[in-house]
């Protein structure tokens, strides 16, 4: 008998390779350092890691562009323009979120590497997802991204709350995973296969005359998927998560859990179970509806920035859905635009909540915000600028983002929820900008204190601005990038 | 004795229901933690049994990986029960109210 050891494609594994190394490195380094390890050597070692990877997927661009897209280790894992472009974006926010975390680490005084071995752990994890053929394949990225985040999310060892998010995360996303992978096992049973392309090949070649497993295990994938980006109605987790987590981590989770998440649905739900599209559209359309209205309404009555905007995110999520729901080129396309900027924006949106949280990360109310920009013009400006966004307001790069999801979902015919999505829009304006005019109030305690923002912590708000501004007036290279980042298989 | 495949599959859904179910009712976290890896093994039984029934190895493979990540959730869930149970000498879910959901 003789072993057949598929072939493996080095330049593809390259980012989740860098990635652990450097996680690698700086456990080994930090456990033979007699001294404490320098934080400032930490950071350097991450953000060294992530402009790396970024070098490498230029690289892999331009390999995809001359030899085309292909799959390697036996088709378990892809390698097309679209995991190339979620991969840069991973690395993008990897780099930046480290950088609000160096400073919220001196801060708070955390000492070691522990954050950042985690977090680049967590970051491969959604790079597997991001690249994963295979159902299977799927899970173990989602785990890898999960486990570290579970364990991030408990960083914060002063706060009760810290610890009782991690716990409460854990334990949903614990029956996300095995729901999810139920679901793969019933697809196996019904397909014969958990690999994507085998299913998709399998289903279009056969007609099943008792598709109900088939339905079922699509089912509890969806749902899978839908706990993982905060889905109405499965969102429960998600409030309660990012307020107690450390506020740089519910920055790094809010993008890289979001990036990760939606390759692998666009992955699953199009090339895998692209034949099956009448049956899911359905479903997928009412999840959309409650994701968008519910995220809004329910936003309007918080009075904790961090639930402010975990419930934002949750709206967010749902036009990022629309895309997914759209099934063609074009929702793909805007479904990752929006995903690649709503990134940079969100960690940007929590690099400013965690300066102004101060010592303790303790000041979160909405009434703390009372007169910011007064008080600290550059600050407050930024933080409305990136609220606009978020909010979709014209001239950022989030208006077409939305502009971009709602033009594919009205090409396939969804005219009634991209109406469900702009309405929802219309609430979500309404606490955007309340609480963007509250930042210019004038402030009943004027005496209160100017909060110091650290060198990197303004590196990351300017480059989220940055984003949200140039991008917004000038989306063209952007789109080209989305445009071009298709999936290897699509029906 | 011949048990049909069937039968595995049902009772691979059954364990997974009891465990879906636990995990939603019960209100001790290492009870629900409990559940999670019974969901889990219901997975198993399924991949092992589809496995069988389409005579592919690959269902099998799969399972080890479930192991595996079964393992892992082990370690890090139980650092985080400990973790809140240092601070409040209880792993009741009920009792932790700073976050109000």
């Amino acid at each position: 008998m003789t072993l057949h050891v598929p072939s493996i494609h080095y330049l593809a594994l390259l980012p989740i390779f860098i990635f652990f190394g450097a996680a690698l490195v700086l456990m080994v380094a930090s456990a033979l350092s007699a001294k404490n390890f320098s934080p400032r050597l930490a950071t350097s070692t991450t953000v060294l890691a992530s402009v790396a990877v970024l070098v490498v997927t230029i690289a892999q661009w331009s390999y995809v562009a001359h030899h085309g897209a292909t799959t390697t280790i036996a088709h378990a894992l892809v390698f097309d323009d679209f995991s190339i472009l979620a991969t840069a974006v991973i690395a993008a926010s990897m780099l930046l979120s480290a950088l609000v975390a160096h400073d919220w680490a001196i801060r708070e005084r955390v000492v070691g590497v522990d954050y950042h071995v985690l977090a680049l752990a967590a970051s491969a994890g959604a790079m597997v997802m991001a690249q994963a053929n295979d159902l299977v394949v799927i899970f173990l990225g989602l785990e890898m991204l999960s486990l570290g985040l579970y364990v991030l999310v408990a960083f914060d060892r002063h706060r009760a709350a810290s610890s009782e998010a991690a716990l409460k995360y854990f334990l949903l996303g614990g029956f996300a995973s095995a729901i999810f992978v139920y679901g793969a096992a019933l697809v196996y049973g019904a397909t014969g296969s958990t690999n994507v392309s085998s299913i998709a090949y399998f289903l279009g070649q056969n007609i099943l005359l008792r598709p109900g497993l088939l339905y079922a295990g699509g089912a509890l994938l969806l749902i899978g998927f839908a706990f993982k980006v905060a889905a109405v109605p499965f969102h429960a987790w998600s409030p309660d998560v990012y307020q107690g987590a450390p506020t740089p981590v519910t920055g790094f989770m809010a993008s890289i859990v979001k990036v990760g998440a939606f390759a692998a649905l666009i992955r699953v739900l199009l090339s895998a179970l692209g034949t099956q599209m009448d049956t899911w559209r359905p479903i997928l359309w009412a999840l959309i509806a409650l994701t968008c209205l519910l995220g809004a309404v329910v936003a309007l009555v918080q009075r904790d920035l961090k639930r402010l905007l975990a419930y934002s995110s949750i709206n967010q999520a749902g036009f990022m859905l629309l895309g997914v729901w759209s099934a063609n080129v074009r929702g793909v396309a805007g479904t990752m635009f929006y995903v690649a900027t709503y990134a940079p924006v969100v960690i940007a949106t929590f690099a400013i909540v965690t300066v102004v949280g101060g010592v303790g990360d303790e000041h979160h109310s909405i009434e703390h915000y009372r007169g910011l920009a007064r008080r600290q013009p550059w600050l407050g400006a930024a933080l409305a600028v990136l609220l606009l966004s978020q909010l979709g307001a014209p001239l950022t790069v989030g208006f077409y983002a939305k502009y971009a999801v709602l033009v594919a979902a009205l090409d396939a015919g969804g005219g009634a929820l991209a109406l469900i999505a702009l309405l929802s829009a219309a609430i979500a304006a309404y606490f955007y900008l309340r609480f963007a005019l509250t930042l210019y109030e004038e402030s009943d305690h004027d005496d209160a204190s100017r909060v110091a923002v650290p060198r990197a912590s303004v590196v990351v708000i300017a480059v989220g601005v940055i984003v949200a501004v140039l991008f917004g007036l000038w989306p063209g290279p952007l789109a080209t990038w989305a445009q071009h980042a298709t999936l290897l298989f699509l029906p | 004795m011949n048990v049909p495949a069937a039968w595995y599959l049902v009772v691979g859904a059954l364990l997974f229901g009891v465990g879906a179910y636990g995990l939603l009712t019960r209100r001790s976290a290492l009870i629900m933690f409990m559940c999670i890896e019974l969901m889990l093994n219901a997975v198993n039984l399924t991949f092992v049994t589809f496995s069988r029934t389409l005579s592919d190895v690959a269902g099998q493979a799969s399972v080890f990986f479930v192991m595996v990540v079964a393992a892992a959730e082990v370690t890090v869930g139980l650092g985080i029960v400990v973790a809140v149970f240092r601070r409040r000498a209880s792993t009741s879910i009920d009792e932790m109210s700073e976050l109000h959901g």
